[in-house]
């Protein structure tokens, strides 16, 4: 229970928060694609959440939260100070990174998080990385400033067109594919229908497409197959195969499905912690 | 007066004490330890059926051949703590053993007592006399030096050698059997698990029916008190290599990691919605415990018609777990019969006890969805037995076109697991068998890389919690050995 929470930083408030913990074990390994499992408290779950950023000399690790339901939520609760109970990692397979000409990394909403760990990993390997961020309006943008200091160009899309393009990150990434033709790989990471079509654009460029797939997960290890998924036919582990994985092959209406599994005990659990906070506001 | 020779008087036929259990419309609505344990009564008894035979057959019977004449034989002189010191001698986790052991095909398999029953009331009860004597002397241990009790007998360990670092990865029963030895010799061991909680299958597999927590925490909490470093939350392979302890100054590693992957089948609308393997299922309950959601965060797949594929002890676990979360009907389906299943006859009977449906000689062919992609139902292939195969179990061959549908809504697949390649991949230099498991020298658990043991499922496949305490009492031996030379 040493997991000390170092830095808090409301991103978006009541919905992205960012945390830096202090696990120097994690930190000196962690790569960029790697993710974490972690539990707020003893009659926690476990939930996994991708490295934002790690810093190894100050051995800490970087992790970005949308709140979805109740351990989210809970989570977001946590102050400068306090501690997790758990915080296991790195876990998954890093990033397979290398020279290799120009990158387009895109990522929507807290998505945006991992994607900048991977945009910087291929921007320290020398490729020319192209940044796509998208959001529903210009407050709710997240690392833009961040992704600037590494990526000689980042495009936003904004589907209120409150800042950059008026529209999807698709119709960016498809304008930007079609005027240059030497993009070796596109990185895409955010909600499964962002990737879904981020790969749809890819495909009839015939572009390498990597996404990082957000199962469901319980251990992380690999010990029992709850973030299975089926990629070009066969069962592949999130978690130990993963999380990335060609997005040309993902069979993405399966992953959409097993994540609603557990949907009405999600909702009973969220329940009942917004009428324990609201009871407690009254104390 | 007569001039026989005086003889022993032959052993009047005394069946085996029976042991109190829940009754089964009780405990199907509760998640507590199903077997209750002898009273002091029901242990003086059933010890004083042991003969003492010259020479004890039930000794062989036992992984980490256990002085089983000689606990049952300061049992019957009413020495708990005598019994309980000739046990630790042998066994780190007496207490867990005397639960979860296979005791019919083991040590009391072979009590001499087991093979005529009708005139001699059947094997001494060895397992609930084992578990008796562990749990009475933990219950009378009270501060001081308990831990040093509790793991070696003794009333005070020995000193702490500083520089003799060894460390274990994963905290399942081999390298809680390593630990617990090395450290009453004072040597320092460091544990690192990758999951929250300490223990392995003995806290995510095996559910509190069969072998409460607490029991598990004990045997853990002596440990520490030992001095005995527990890391959770370290992965093996990822936070930390093989290697880098050995750079930080360990002088021994032994690798325990389990093998934790779970096999699927391969059939069609394996991963539709309700479709789960039964490591998943029991870690949510076990290790989540998801029994007592929302309470705790975890949540559980419930349903009203459940299927669980296999006929082993994980497979009974499963389908007894479903029961208590309120399932109307719950089925193993099995491809062979009730006669070749693997699981202990205890833990099948107790599961037909609590009203499990046993589907036999049938093998899923696919599991159907209904137009949301939940599971609907189950289509199997129905099977004969043949002849016998290379494990000499009868094998199963489909009759042709002969196919049956199940309703469930729930399926648990409990047919195996696989070596988990997080350690293999990261570890250079360890020899693999073809099979994938790491190879490890049957006499000393020395893996390819000198100073490496390895010992339990991730050696033999999935085995039971005694040869994997055997392994790691036989890694640990040598490895104290090693360390201390003539001392050890």
């Amino acid at each position: 229970m040493n997991y000390r929470i170092l830095e808090k930083k409301v991103l978006i408030p009541g919905q992205t928060t960012l945390l830096v913990i202090d696990a120097p074990h994690v930190a000196k390994k962690a790569k960029p694609g790697n993710f974490v499992i972690l539990r707020t408290s003893e009659k926690g779950e476990r939930i996994p959440l991708t490295i934002a950023d790690c810093d190894p000399d100050a051995g800490t690790v970087t992790i970005v939260f949308l709140v979805v339901g109740k351990s989210t939520a809970e989570l977001n609760t946590f102050e400068e100070g306090q501690a997790l109970h758990d915080f296991c990692g790195p876990l998954g397979r890093p990033t397979h990174i290398e020279k290799q000409g120009t990158v387009i990394c895109v990522g929507g909403g807290t998505g945006v998080a991992a994607m900048h760990h991977i945009a910087k990993g291929h921007a320290a390997m020398g490729n020319h990385v192209v940044a796509i961020v998208g959001a529903r309006n210009k407050d709710l943008l997240l690392f833009c400033n961040e992704l600037g200091n590494f990526c000689p160009e980042v495009l936003i899309a904004t589907d209120d067109g409150s800042q950059g393009h008026h529209g999807f990150v698709t119709e960016v990434l498809k304008q930007r594919l079609e005027e240059d033709k030497d993009v070796s790989e596109v990185v895409a990471i955010g909600p499964v229908p962002m990737m879904e079509a981020v790969s749809k654009v890819t495909k009839p460029f015939g572009v390498k497409t990597t996404v990082s797939l957000n199962a469901i997960m319980v251990d992380g290890i690999g010990m029992c197959g709850a973030c299975r998924c089926t990629v070009g036919g066969e069962t592949k582990f999130a978690c130990v195969d993963g999380p990335e994985f060609d997005g040309h092959k993902v069979d993405f209406g399966e992953l959409r499905l097993r994540l609603s599994q557990f949907r009405s005990q999600e909702q009973e659990s969220m329940q009942l912690f917004q009428h324990k906070c609201h009871c407690g506001e009254g104390k | 007066m007569s001039a026989t020779p005086e003889k022993k008087a032959p052993k009047k036929s005394t069946p085996r004490t029976n042991m109190p259990v829940q009754p089964p419309f009780a405990r199907i609505q509760n998640y507590l330890e199903v077997a209750l344990g002898y009273s002091e009564a029901d242990a003086q008894a059933e010890a004083s059926r042991c003969i003492q035979c010259k020479k004890p057959s039930c000794r062989q019977g036992c992984p980490v051949e256990i002085d089983i004449k000689g606990f049952i034989g300061q049992l019957q002189k009413g020495d708990v703590p005598g019994a309980y010191k000739v046990l630790r001698a042998y066994n780190s986790l007496p207490s867990v053993c005397g639960r979860v052991c296979p005791q019919e095909t083991q040590c009391e398999g072979m009590c001499i007592l087991g093979k005529n029953p009708e005139k001699t009331g059947g094997a001494v009860a060895i397992g609930r006399l084992e578990r008796f004597v562990a749990d009475t002397f933990a219950a009378r241990l009270a501060g001081g030096d308990a831990a040093c009790l509790q793991i070696t007998g003794e009333a005070a360990c020995r000193m702490t050698h500083d520089e003799l670092k060894v460390a274990c990865i994963g905290a399942g029963p081999s390298s809680l059997t390593v630990a617990g030895y090395l450290a009453s010799l004072g040597i320092k061991v460091t544990v690192y698990e990758a999951l929250h909680e300490v223990g392995g299958v003995l806290v995510y597999g095996i559910p509190e029916f069969r072998l409460p927590k607490e029991i598990v925490r004990r045997e853990v909490d002596a440990m520490r008190e030992l001095g005995v470093e527990f890391k959770t939350n370290w992965v093996g392979g990822k936070a930390i290599t093989v290697q880098e302890l050995f750079d930080d100054g360990c002088k021994a590693v032994f690798i325990g990691v389990g093998a934790g992957l779970p096999q699927f089948m391969h059939v069609p609308g394996e991963n539709n919605i309700g479709v789960f393997s039964a490591n998943e299922y029991l870690t949510r309950v076990n290790l989540g415990r998801a029994y007592d959601f929302p309470n705790y965060d975890t949540p559980i797949f419930k349903a009203d018609e459940v299927c669980v594929i296999g006929g082993g002890n994980v497979a009974m676990d499963a389908a007894r777990t479903a029961l208590r979360l309120g399932a109307k009907k719950v089925s193993i389906v099995y491809r062979r019969t009730k006669a070749e299943m693997p699981a202990r006859l205890e833990e099948l009977e107790h599961a037909i006890e609590e009203g499990v449906n046993l589907e036999l000689l049938c093998a899923p062919l696919a599991l159907n969805a209904d137009e949301n992609r939940r599971l609907a139902s189950m289509t199997v292939q129905n099977m004969k037995l043949g002849e016998p195969d290379a494990s000499g179990r009868r094998r199963p061959e489909p009759i042709e076109g002969d196919t049956r549908e199940i309703p469930c809504q729930l399926a648990i697949i409990a047919v195996g697991t696989k070596p988990n390649p997080i350690l293999l991949e990261a570890t250079r230099g360890l020899a693999l068998n073809k099979r994938g498991y790491i190879e490890a020298n049957p006499e000393t658990g020395e893996t390819s890389i000198h100073n490496v043991f390895a010992g339990g499922d991730i050696v033999t496949g999935a085995a039971t919690v005694i040869s994997a305490m055997g392994a790691g009492r036989r890694a640990a031996k040598e490895i104290a050995k090693r360390l201390l030379g003539a001392e050890a």
